[in-house]
C-alpha cells in the first residue's frame, strides 16, 4: 500500500526557474507545484512568459534555463530529452498544433501511445489493437475516425487541431497534462466538447495545468488554483474567484500587484 | 544549437557497404583507344556487328563533348586515367555456382544478396554483376521454363545474338549524349532479360551491381525486352567501397515494350557518396530510357537515389503507341557535399498518351539537389497528358534545392499540370513529435518517409521497407 504522504508528493515542481532565449530573459523566477487531482489555471497578458513555461516543462530547445530547477515527480528533468519527458508522463497541449504533411494522424498517435507504453513497461499494440482503442478514445472529443488517416494535423481547423491535442492526451494517460490555450479560436460548442473532453481524462492521479485568457473555460473545469503570470513571474496565486476578479477588472488590475511568494 | 549536431549525426552514419573484396583481378592497362575496345571485345568474344556498334560509338564519342548543362560542379575526368576492364579471375567456364570463388559469394552475402542455392532469395531471381562482369544469375532454369530469359548481356551476345543485334542501340543509340556513347564503347556487362509474348514474368528480377576496384569504371549495360501483354519487375540496387579517389560510373539502360506490355523497372541506388568533405565517391552519369513501342505498353521507372558523389540521371519514356504511359516516381536524396542533377523525360509521340512525374527530393548538409525534367508533346500527341509532381524538402540550412522542368507542346489538344513544393523540417515539427515521446531520430524518419511515401507505394513491396530504412540511416544525424 502506498502511503498517504507518498500520494501526496507533488507530480511537478518548478522552483525559482529563470529561463532565456537567444540571451533574452523571459521567465524571471517562476515557481509553481502540482499536486496528482489539482487542476491549476495560469492567467496572464500575452507575452508574460505562459507558452514559454510550458514549452520549458516540455523541452523546448530553443530556451535555456539559467537558474532554478523543475522536478517530475521528484526528479529533476532538465537533462532530459523532450521525449524522455513525454514518454514519462508530461503532456503538453499546443496553442498552435504543428502541422505535419505526409505522416498520417493514425500512425502518429500510435508511435507515441507505444513510446509511454514502453516506459510504462506495458504492452505495445500493434496496428488493430491500437486502433480499438483509438476509437474508444474518438469518443471523448467527438472526433470522426477519418481524422486518423489525414496527416497530422494537416488541413485540420483551429478546433480539429485542438480536439486532436485532447485525443492525444487521453491516449499518452501523462501525469501531468499543460494545456497552452487550449480553449482559444474555438466556438462555443467545440470549447464544451474540448472540456468535456478534459474533464473526462482528468482524475485524481493526473494534475492539469490550463493557460488560458478566459474564464469560459474556467466556467467549465473548475480549477482549485488561479495563478497571474506578469513579466515572467508569478505575481498572485489564489483560488478559482482570483479569475473572476480578472475578469471583471481585466489584467491592469494586476499591476498593482508586487510579487507574492 | 543542440539538434542541428544531432541531425548532422543522424545523416553521417558510417556507409555500411565501404569493404573492399581482396581478390585476384585481371585488368587491362589504363586508357582507352580503339585497341582498348577491341581487346574488350575480344576478350568477350563477340561478333563483328557487335565491334562494329563499339568502334563506332567510340568515333561518336571522340567527336562530342562533355556535357554541362547540368547543376554540378566536379573536377574534370580523365579519361586515359580509367582502366575500362576488370573481372575477377575465375575459371575459364563456370558451369555452377559451387565454381564461383567463395570469396565473391561470400561479397554478396554481405550486401545481402545471397545467391547461393541454400540462401538465395525466394522471390527475386538475381544477376549479381562485379566489376566488369555478371557473376551468377539465379533462377535461370525456373525462369526458362516460362520462356523467361535472364541472364547477363554478355551471354545473350553468345546466345540470343538475334535480339541483342535487333534492339542493343534502338531506344539509346550510340551517339545519343557523351556518356552513353562512352558507355557504347566499353560496355562490359549488365543484364538481359526477355519476357515472351503473353507471360507474367513469376517473379521480380533484380541485378546488383557492385563496383570493387577504385581505378577502373564500370559501364554496365541493361536491355529488356517486353514482348506483347507481357510483364515483368525488375529492380537494381549498387553499392561499391569506400575509396577517396572518384569512381566514374556511367550505364546504359534500354527498355522496349510492345502492345499492352508493362515494365516496371526500380532502383535502389546507394553507390558510395564520398566521405563528409567530399572526397571519393562515385560519379554516376546514367543514360535510362524506355520506349513504348506497343499500344496500350506501360513503361514505369522507380528510383531512390541516396548514394553516388554525383548523380546525372534522366531515366525516360518515349511514349511511341497510342495510348501508352509512362510513369517516373524518384525520390534523390542528398547530404554532405552531394550533388545530383535527375529527372525525367517524358516525350509523348503516339496519341493519348499519358505520363506521371512524381520527384521528391532531399538535400540534407551542403549538399545540391535538382530536379530537371522535360515533359513533351509532339505534333501526333492528340489528347494526351501529363501529370507532374515536384516537392524538395530542406534539412538544415546550408542544403539547396533546385527544380528546372522544361516544357514542350505542339500539340494544343493535350493537357500538362505541373506542381511544385518546398518545405523544411522544422524544428517545431521536430519538437512536436518528440514532445508526443517519439525519438529525434525516428521524428525525422518518419517525417521524411511521409514525404517520399507518394514514391515508396510505387517500388515493390520488400524494397519499399529497405528504401525506408535506407534514408533514415543515411539521415541519421542531420536534422536541426
Amino acid at each position: 500500500m502506498q502511503s498517504k504522504t507518498k500520494e501526496f508528493d507533488p507530480i511537478l515542481e518548478v522552483n525559482d526557474l529563470f529561463a532565456s532565449t537567444e540571451n533574452l530573459p523571459i521567465l524571471k523566477g517562476v515557481t509553481i507545484s502540482v499536486n496528482p487531482g489539482e487542476i491549476h489555471a495560469i492567467m496572464g497578458r500575452n507575452g508574460c512568459g505562459k507558452s514559454t513555461l510550458s514549452k520549458i516543462i516540455a523541452g523546448h530547445p530553443s530556451y535555456t534555463i539559467t537558474k532554478g530547477e523543475i522536478k517530475f515527480t521528484g526528479e529533476d528533468i532538465q537533462s532530459l530529452e523532450p521525449e524522455e519527458r513525454a514518454q514519462a508522463g508530461i503532456f503538453l497541449g499546443f496553442q498552435y498544433p504543428i502541422e505535419i504533411p505526409g505522416v498520417s494522424n493514425l500512425e502518429f498517435l500510435r508511435v507515441a501511445t507505444n513510446a509511454r507504453r514502453k516506459f510504462l513497461k506495458k504492452e505495445e499494440l500493434d496496428t488493430f489493437d491500437f486502433e480499438d482503442l483509438v476509437r474508444e478514445k474518438l469518443d471523448l472529443v467527438k472526433m470522426d475516425s477519418a481524422f486518423l488517416s489525414r496527416s497530422i494535423n494537416q488541413g485540420f481547423s483551429g478546433g480539429e487541431k485542438k480536439r486532436n491535442e485532447i485525443l492525444q492526451m487521453a491516449l499518452l494517460e501523462p501525469k501531468i497534462a499543460i494545456l497552452d490555450e487550449t480553449d482559444s479560436g474555438l466556438d462555443i460548442d467545440a470549447l464544451r466538447i474540448v472540456a468535456s473532453g478534459i474533464k473526462k481524462i482528468s482524475n485524481e492521479s493526473i494534475g492539469i495545468i490550463l493557460i488560458t485568457h478566459y474564464q469560459r473555460l474556467l466556467d467549465e473545469i473548475k480549477p482549485d488554483f488561479v495563478h497571474v503570470m506578469s513579466d515572467g513571474q508569478i505575481i498572485k496565486t489564489g483560488e478559482s474567484d482570483l479569475a473572476l476578479e480578472l475578469e471583471k477588472h481585466g489584467y491592469e488590475w494586476t499591476d498593482n500587484f508586487s510579487k507574492e511568494q | 544549437m543542440v539538434n542541428e549536431n544531432l541531425v548532422k549525426d543522424v545523416v553521417s552514419e558510417p556507409y555500411r557497404y565501404g569493404f573492399i573484396t581482396d581478390i585476384e583481378t585481371e585488368k587491362i592497362s589504363k586508357g582507352l583507344n580503339e585497341d582498348t575496345i577491341r581487346l574488350i571485345s575480344e576478350k568477350k568474344e563477340e561478333p563483328e556487328y557487335l565491334l562494329n556498334f563499339r568502334l563506332n560509338a567510340f568515333k561518336k564519342w571522340q567527336q562530342m563533348k562533355e556535357p554541362k548543362w547540368a547543376n554540378l560542379g566536379y573536377k574534370e575526368i580523365d579519361f586515359q586515367d580509367i582502366i575500362y576492364y576488370s573481372a575477377p579471375k575465375q575459371k575459364e567456364k563456370i558451369s555452377s555456382l559451387d565454381e564461383v570463388d567463395p570469396k565473391l559469394l561470400e561479397t554478396f552475402d554481405k550486401l545481402g544478396i545471397p545467391l547461393t542455392e541454400q540462401k538465395k532469395l525466394t522471390n527475386v531471381a538475381v544477376d549479381a554483376v562485379f566489376d566488369s562482369v555478371s557473376i551468377a544469375t539465379t533462377f535461370r532454369e525456373e525462369l526458362a521454363e516460362h520462356g523467361v530469359i535472364f541472364c547477363s548481356i554478355s551471354e545473350a551476345v553468345k546466345d540470343h545474338s538475334n535480339l541483342i543485334e535487333k534492339y542493343l542501340g534502338s531506344v539509346v543509340p550510340a551517339n545519343d549524349n557523351y556518356f552513353a556513347a562512352l558507355n557504347s564503347a566499353v560496355f562490359s556487362d549488365g543484364s538481359f532479360v526477355y519476357i515472351p509474348k503473353g507471360v507474367k514474368c513469376p517473379m521480380d528480377l533484380s541485378s546488383y551491381f557492385r563496383i570493387n576496384s577504385g581505378d577502373s569504371g564500370q559501364f554496365e549495360r541493361t536491355l529488356i525486352i517486353a514482348e506483347e501483354s507481357s510483364s515483368v519487375s525488375y529492380l537494381e540496387g549498387c553499392t561499391a567501397p569506400m575509396f577517396d579517389t572518384n569512381t566514374l560510373h556511367a550505364a546504359v539502360v534500354e527498355l522496349i515494350a510492345l502492345d499492352d506490355a508493362s515494365i516496371k523497372y526500380s532502383t535502389v541506388q546507394n553507390w558510395y557518396a564520398g566521405n563528409e568533405k567530399g572526397v571519393g565517391g562515385i560519379f554516376n552519369f546514367v543514360t535510362k530510357r524506355g520506349k513504348c513501342l506497343g499500344k496500350r505498353s506501360k513503361i514505369s521507372w522507380s528510383q531512390v537515389e541516396t548514394g553516388s558523389s554525383i548523380t546525372w540521371k534522366y531515366p525516360s519514356c518515349l511514349l511511341l503507341g497510342e495510348e501508352s504511359v509512362g510513369e517516373f516516381y524518384s525520390v534523390a536524396l542528398t547530404n554532405n557535399l552531394q550533388q545530383a542533377d535527375t529527372g525525367t523525360k517524358m516525350i509523348h509521340i503516339g496519341p493519348k498518351t499519358k505520363s506521371t512525374i512524381v520527384s521528391k527530393g532531399i538535400s540534407a548538409g551542403n549538399s545540391v539537389n535538382s530536379y530537371r525534367g522535360l515533359v513533351k508533346m509532339g505534333s501526333k500527341a492528340i489528347g494526351s497528358r501529363n501529370y507532374s509532381q515536384c516537392d524538395s524538402m530542406l534539412i538544415g540550412d546550408q542544403a539547396a534545392a533546385n527544380t528546372f522542368p522544361y516544357i514542350q507542346s505542339q500539340q494544343p489538344n493535350s493537357e500538362i499540370e505541373h506542381e511544385a513544393s518546398t518545405c523544411r523540417i522544422s524544428e517545431d515539427q521536430l519538437f512536436y513529435l518528440q514532445s508526443r515521446g517519439i525519438e529525434f531520430e525516428e521524428a525525422v524518419s518518419m517525417m521524411v518517409s511521409g514525404f517520399c511515401r507518394d514514391v515508396f507505394s510505387q517500388l515493390p513491396m520488400e524494397f519499399a521497407a529497405e528504401a525506408d530504412k535506407l534514408l533514415a540511416l543515411k539521415l541519421e544525424g542531420s536534422v536541426g
